[in-house]
């Protein structure tokens, strides 16, 4: 085990990232041109990182496994982008969304990572408007605010419930404009399923071309994976289907450590699971907790219409229990107190988990009219979904997997353990500690890739000696041909099971034993079945068709497989975090249903190093400092 | 959540690849739940066929929550199916009945070449916003935000078309197949910005021509396109779209080459 160094610029945290830039090396205007970089997947992070690169002069080449850069999976974010404006003249500033951040992820993140973002964070509210992300304005014309989870301040910018695909469009014009001008080369429905490492540094990736089947290598001076997060291990999720950890994990496998797998956020506010065929769950925004009430019923096993339960039999737990942030408390606090609820009895749907999310006073204060304009498309998709009108009936809500927060390691620059393996956005660890406050994914993939990779990168190539490749070069032919193999020996199986029932049987072993609550009996147990259920994979599966063609059950195969590896390292990382942080609660470590945290033993990252097929990983650690907040009991009450 | 189960005979187009002769086959579909999604219903169907030892119907699909884009098709004539202002991720079989037949198929466009079964090639769309479909500001040039004010109206009328997923029901609903629902969505989303007004002209001559070039029909304002958008995008927007191409012909400059500042 050894310790790794972040690389934090040294001075006070309010100019380490000026001065930092300031400290890296340039390249020359006429040099960019000279060096191509690689950015693997088009969302919020992907797409920023090369338009920004495409605009300084770089050669990018862009993948993505999606047909279009604009359906990645940023655009399903519906609520907002965190920034510290203070044009609510509210009492908000760098420091304060620096100071929620760190509180907000229970004192497990960076502090110089987070502080940057903070600062980082009004300059992509100019950028988006630049673009023409059509923001909610009030009606003088100024942009407007709401607020959201574990903040005290309305930072919030927003554009309905379609944020994230508001700024996934602006990211991706931004991108194409670079394609018309030849900067970008775009190349889609590829998926990146080996990493190439020539001399110790990342030079290329290997893709299928979904359409073809075809295995391409394309090779570069550095390559940037922002390929997303990984909570469709759990199966099911709020996550889209084509969500995967296949390009990080095999990163990984190539010597890029996996820090903190056990950091997943738990959504409180999404639509509760329905049925056995079901084959994801939708969110519905936090931002429907500045209007709408949490509530269960007093009274357990309680089957009246919510309308029929009077006011006076209802709990509405996150008021009575954090009277300062009420309905407005962190994600991983209010899932929490909702799934207690369910687990008393409380639940408002019967066979099932379910809390009430009312909007009743608002409706009566406000008017239809006035929550209609703030959340239509919302309350359409809910109506949509589960045949009822949450005009007229409290919606029906539950925790779902949502976000990751652990991701490939990364130091301050944002690249990895392998030299010129840089991680933007929801794949790398860096920024959100043990919980992540809503509105701040957003903020983080478009500051790494608009504002901070573009600059990091420019430092990575001026200081690296990175000799001529081709794609012929043998390291090439052996990730290819490493990819082959694997897809042939999914294809051969020729088994009894459809991948789905792999996947959806591993979900359940990752929910039920490493989801809200986690204890070692069941991170034991989830060690034991894993394996098996993995060596089960490989000699059942059953992938119909052909590998030289279309073909989504083979893309599905390969996915699930690296799902059974990670699902196995999360475990890992659960148990061997004998703590509560954030969203990693281990039942043995609560104080009065609270996290208890050991800052004298677990004030680290956890990041873990490949070894090997059938060997377990071996962990190295980060210590965090905290040398500008105080640590302190997170507090919400 | 009353849930109940129906049972459906599919008569589904089935197209191994796009040279290759394309039928319909028919599948019955039993014990879905109302709860379900179409794509729910269809991924019920293919997990049989896989167990089967059949090929699955290929479709594309990807954020079920009706906001990627990626999911579509024709549910008996209709795109998207039944319901207004839906796409088939969100479309549920509540609003089917027992015994019903559905007929299923692609989006039938000669810009949009089929891939497979229900799968087509919709790139040609991003080659339309690759045209001109941006503002063009380096990352880094930015004003404050506050800086220029936007009327809410504005700001609204944006937002209204930029709601747009480039899902294709438009094309795929228009007789003539024509791209100008979509591509006025976003011409309209970006002129309608203090900002997007500088490069209006120059947008509004570059995205007609590749939209033309693209192989999509002329639009003869039947309106088929905005009664089957998911996003309610209003027929409006190709008027302004095309005083905004009038306005641009008869505005145009010749450009100057080699004029850049020293």
């Amino acid at each position: 085990m050894s310790k790794l160094d972040g690389k934090i610029p040294t001075g006070p945290i309010e100019s380490k990232w000026q001065d930092h830039r300031f400290n890296m090396k340039l390249v020359n205007p006429a040099n960019k041109r000279k060096h191509t970089v690689i950015v693997v997947g088009t969302g919020l992070a992907g797409a920023s990182a090369a338009a920004s690169m495409g605009e300084l002069g770089y050669k990018v080449k862009a993948f993505c496994v999606h047909e279009s850069p604009r359906r990645a999976h940023s655009v399903a974010a519906q609520g907002g982008i965190n920034a510290a404006k203070n044009y609510q003249n509210d009492g908000d500033s760098t420091y304060r969304l620096f100071y929620d951040t760190i509180k907000g992820g229970d004192f497990r993140a960076r502090e110089a990572n987070v502080y940057r973002l903070a600062e980082t964070s009004v300059k992509i509210i100019d950028q988006c408007v630049a673009q023409g992300v059509p923001f909610a304005r009030d009606y003088g014309g100024l942009l407007a605010n709401r607020s959201f989870g574990g903040a005290q301040v309305s930072r919030t910018f927003y554009a309905r419930g379609q944020t994230g695909q508001q700024l996934l469009l602006g990211a991706y014009q931004s991108m194409m404009r670079q394609v018309d001008l030849g900067n970008v080369e775009l190349r889609t429905r590829r998926e990146m399923l080996d990493l190439v490492v020539v001399d110790g540094k990342a030079r290329g990736i290997i893709v299928r071309n979904l359409l073809t089947g075809e295995i391409e290598s394309h090779e570069a001076d550095a390559v940037v994976l922002a390929t997303g997060g990984y909570s469709t291990v759990f199966y099911l999720s709020t996550n889209a289907m084509a969500c995967a950890v296949t390009a990080a994990w095999k990163a990984h496998k190539r010597g890029a450590y996996f820090a903190n797998p056990c950091y997943t956020q738990i959504h409180p506010t999404c639509v509760p699971v329905h049925g056995e065929n079901q084959s994801k769950l939708t969110l519905m925004s936090e931002s429907l907790r500045n209007d709408g009430r949490v509530w269960v019923s007093k009274t357990k096993n309680d089957r009246r219409k919510p309308e029929e339960i009077p006011e006076s039999e209802r709990d509405y737990f996150l008021e009575r229990v954090y009277p300062s942030f009420g309905n407005l408390a962190p994600r991983d606090v209010a899932s929490r107190q909702a799934k207690y609820r369910c687990d008393e009895g409380h639940s408002a749907i019967p066979d099932g988990e379910a809390v009430y999310l009312d909007f009743a006073d608002t409706i009566k204060r406000q008017g239809e009219a006035k929550i209609a304009e703030k959340y239509g498309n919302l309350f359409q998709m809910y109506d949509k979904i589960t045949g009822e009108n949450p005009y007229k009936t409290p919606m029906k809500i539950y925790p779902a997997p949502h976000y990751t927060m652990g991701g490939l390691w990364v130091d301050y620059n944002l690249m990895s353990t392998i030299p010129g393996l840089f991680v933007a956005g929801e794949a790398n660890f860096s920024d959100h500690g043990a919980n992540r406050l809503g509105a701040s994914a957003l903020m983080q993939g478009l500051a790494d890739g608009y504002f901070v990779i573009p600059y990091t990168i420019g430092d990575y190539i001026a200081n690296t000696k990175i000799q001529p490749i081709q794609p012929t070069h043998d390291s090439f032919k052996a990730a290819t041909e490493t990819v082959q193999i694997e897809i042939q020996k999914l294809m051969n199986v020729k088994g009894g099971r459809t991948v789905e029932s792999f996947h959806k049987q591993l979900g359940r072993i990752m929910w039920n034993n490493c989801g809200m609550a986690r204890n070692e009996k069941g991170l034991t147990e989830a060690l034991q079945q894993i394996p098996k259920l993995r060596e089960e994979f490989w000699n059942n599966v059953r992938v119909p068709g052909e590998a030289n063609y279309l073909n989504p059950e083979l893309e599905k195969a390969g996915r699930v497989a690296d799902f059974l590896e990670l699902g196995e390292l999360m475990c890992r990382d659960a148990l061997d975090r004998k703590e509560s942080c954030g969203g990693h609660f281990r039942e043995e470590y609560q104080v009065d249903g609270e996290a208890k945290r050991d800052d004298e033993k677990y004030c680290y990252v956890a990041a873990w190093e490949w070894m090997g097929k059938d060997k377990s990983q071996s962990l190295h650690k980060e210590d965090l400092t905290f040398e500008n907040i105080k640590l302190a009991t997170r507090s919400y009450k | 959540m009353a849930d109940k189960m129906i049972n459906l005979t599919l008569k589904v187009w089935r197209q191994k690849s796009k040279n290759a002769e394309g039928s319909f086959s028919t599948y019955s579909v039993n014990k879905v739940s109302t709860d379900a999604s179409f794509l729910e219903m269809i991924d019920q169907l293919n997990q049989e066929l896989i167990q089967k030892g059949d090929d699955p119907i290929a479709f594309d699909h990807d954020c079920r929550e009706g906001i990627c884009g990626s999911c579509g098709f024709m549910i008996n004539g209709s795109a998207h199916g039944p319901l207004k202002s839906t796409t088939v991720c969100q479309l549920h079989m509540r609003n089917f009945s027992d015994g019903e037949v559905l007929t299923v198929e692609p989006w039938r466009s000669s810009a949009f070449p089929l891939i497979k079964d229900l799968m087509v090639d919709r790139t040609a769309f991003d080659r339309i916003v690759k045209s001109g479909g941006y503002i063009s500001v380096n990352a880094g040039n930015a004003p404050d935000g506050n800086a220029v004010l936007v009327p809410k109206p504005d700001a609204d009328e944006a937002f209204a078309n930029a709601a747009c997923i480039g899902c294709g029901a438009c094309v795929a609903s228009c007789k003539n197949g024509s791209a100008a629902l979509f591509t006025s969505a976003k011409l309209v989303h970006l002129s309608s910005l203090p900002q997007g007004k500088v490069e209006g002209d120059k947008r509004a001559l570059n995205m007609v021509a590749q939209m033309d070039q693209e192989g999509f029909g002329a639009c003869s304002t039947t309106g088929s396109c905005s009664a089957a958008c998911p996003k309610d995008i209003s027929l409006v927007s190709i008027a302004k779209l095309n005083r905004a191409f009038l306005k641009a012909s008869l505005n145009k400059k010749p450009e100057v080459k080699g004029g850049e500042a020293g």
